[in-house]
């Protein structure tokens, strides 16, 4: 069955709405950990945004890794730093003109490639389930990348205890 | 399919509806008396000491670092997990060796220290 258009639209605009509130969140708080909060929120209205394009792998790596981990290392480095949890702290510095230049030319620069880019249609649909035929990849062609991995992981641990530990 | 995934928006739906439904009811309705014990944080619970916004230990950084670490390993099992019958034992060598390797790094943390507090 495939999913009636009118539906996708709804979710499409109930996810935006989501991501966008806990972006305005993000830069309006004055309080840093409810500005993490807002974060959060719209990493979770991106992941639903993935899951309206059918990027289900992407959505569940997207909750698990950026609302997971990311979100919880910047509450710690949040927690960690000093003078970073005070009450109210002010929302801007003398940067913030530099910011919004740089924030609108970023900005004009993506609308320019999102409207003069030709998006074609995907022809050829995958048909069911993505993540076990994901799955069965890992497992076969990219067998040795994915042990690659481990020992990519196993560096990354070994790091972070001799850093740790300085 | 995202149609699959209709129920998810239709929770979301229903828990908004019932959050804001629940707050505003007993806003409106409800008698108000506050007394500090009903303010603290955790009423009948532990009394509060010090500020809650102090700086936290660094010995944290460790505890963040590790977790990430594992978080990640965590998607790699996802694909394989849904298949795990299907890749019978081939699968789970493969999956034994990518363990092993990590349980290198999870043995090496353990003997440097990294699970305890001191």
């Amino acid at each position: 069955m495939s999913t009636p258009l009118v539906l996708t639209y709804v979710g499409f605009f109930v996810m935006a709405a989501i991501t966008l509130g806990g972006a305005l969140m993000a830069v309006s708080a004055r309080n840093l950990i409810r500005a993490a909060l807002g974060l959060i929120i719209a990493l979770i209205g991106i992941a639903g945004i993935y899951f309206v394009l059918e990027a289900e792998f992407v959505a569940v790596v997207q909750i698990l890794v950026y609302v997971g981990a990311i979100s919880i290392l910047i509450l710690f480095a949040v927690m960690l730093t000093r003078g970073l949890m005070k009450r109210d702290l002010p929302a801007q510095n003398a940067q913030w003109i530099a910011a919004a230049f740089i924030s609108l030319a970023m900005f004009a620069a993506l609308l320019y490639v999102a409207l003069s880019t030709n998006w074609r249609a995907v022809e050829t649909q995958v048909a069911g389930d993505l993540i076990p035929k994901l799955g069965t990849e890992l497992m076969t062609t990219y067998l040795l990348p994915f042990e690659a991995v481990s020992l990519l992981l196993l560096a990354a641990l070994v790091g972070a205890i001799v850093i740790a530990r300085e | 399919m995202p149609v699959d995934y209709l129920p998810i928006l239709v929770m979301i739906a229903i828990v908004t509806a019932f959050a804001v439904i629940a707050l505003t009811l007993s806003a409106m309705t409800g008698p108000r008396r506050p007394n500090p014990t009903k303010l603290s944080p955790y009423e009948s619970g532990m009394p509060p000491f010090g500020s809650a916004r102090r700086r936290f230990s660094i010995k944290y950084y460790l505890t963040a670092v590790l977790f990430i670490l594992f978080d990640i390993e965590i998607i790699f099992f996802y694909p394989w997990a849904v298949l795990f019958r299907d890749l019978g034992w081939f699968g789970l060598s493969a999956m034994g060796t990518f363990m092993l390797v990590l349980l290198i790094g999870y043995v090496y943390v353990w003997r440097k220290g990294g699970f305890e507090w001191d």
